[in-house]
């Protein structure tokens, strides 16, 4: 029932947003819009709604997620622009296996997220079960399963457990 | 009338990254490398567009828009490179013959 809540004020946000500036003919079909859709699918949408309460959390993702990831983007965009105007091409690509311990859906996609978006991974493929992400790495530096975790995990990793777990 | 200035400067940047983009999925060896190219660059340059775009109209309805997009790239697009290099690398698109390591090809060896 929360999930559902939640689903519909986030869905009802969005067509606000889409139909600016309100008025209450477009504001009225997106609460039976809203409503509709939390009814369909709101149980999929979070399984964990206590998460949710923690004025904390919110903290955390607004003042060290989001200056990290966004820092982390764009050095990432000034890699790879480098390595495309470089004459040589200098990559070294490779996929390496690296180790996790978070163990929540919306960490791991986060987790996933982050490391597509920052220099030189790509996440491929997930191993819950084990607790191992498969990652793309344009300029392979550490074949080492605990080396690239070093390198690519952690930097994340602190911050989104304390966010989502 | 500076808000412009600084909108523009984004669109400029968003441009200049796109086209970098665009050249890495030129220039680069397989698909892996060029997803890198293209999810990046791709992503941040739209964003940064977006953002300019918004900066340079202000809250209409087109910026409001834009605000909404760039929410929704940044969330989609990492999902959509994810999806495409697991399903090359199952339907057993090789790696650049100068690539150095393979880790999930040894670990899916006898799945297949």
């Amino acid at each position: 029932m929360k999930s559902k809540m939640i689903l519909f004020a986030l869905g009802f946000v969005a067509w606000l947003l889409l139909n600016w500036p309100p008025d209450w003919q477009h504001s009225l079909t997106g609460i039976f819009i809203a409503a509709f859709v939390a009814y369909m699918t709101g149980d999929l949408f979070i399984q964990r709604p206590h998460v949710l309460k923690h004025p904390k959390r919110y903290w955390y993702f607004v003042m060290h997620y989001i200056p990290v990831f966004l820092w982390e983007c764009l050095k990432a965009n000034i890699d790879v622009a480098y390595r495309v105007i470089h004459p040589d091409l200098p990559i070294k690509p490779g996929i390496v296996k690296v180790k996790t311990t978070l163990q929540t859906d919306t960490a791991l996609t986060f987790l996933a997220n982050s490391i597509t978006l920052t220099p030189g991974t790509l996440s491929v493929d997930i191993d819950r079960d084990n607790g191992i992400l498969y990652v793309h790495w344009i300029d392979v530096r550490a074949k080492d399963i605990d080396k690239a975790t070093a390198q690519i995990v952690e930097r994340f990793e602190g911050i989104l457990r304390k966010v989502f777990e | 009338m500076i808000i412009d200035v600084i909108g523009l400067i984004f669109i400029v940047i968003g441009f200049a990254f796109d086209v970098f983009g665009c050249l890495g999925l030129v220039r680069l060896p397989d698909v892996y490398n060029r997803l890198q190219a293209a999810t990046k660059c791709v992503t941040l340059g739209t964003c940064s567009i977006l953002f300019g775009t918004f900066l340079v109209v202000g809250f209409i309805a087109a910026g409001m828009k834009c605000l909404l997009c760039m929410i929704f790239l940044l969330l989609t697009s990492p999902v959509a490179a994810h999806a495409i290099a697991r399903g090359a690398h199952r339907s057993g698109v090789k790696l650049w013959e100068g690539s150095v390591v393979d880790k999930y090809a040894e670990d899916k060896e006898g799945e297949a």
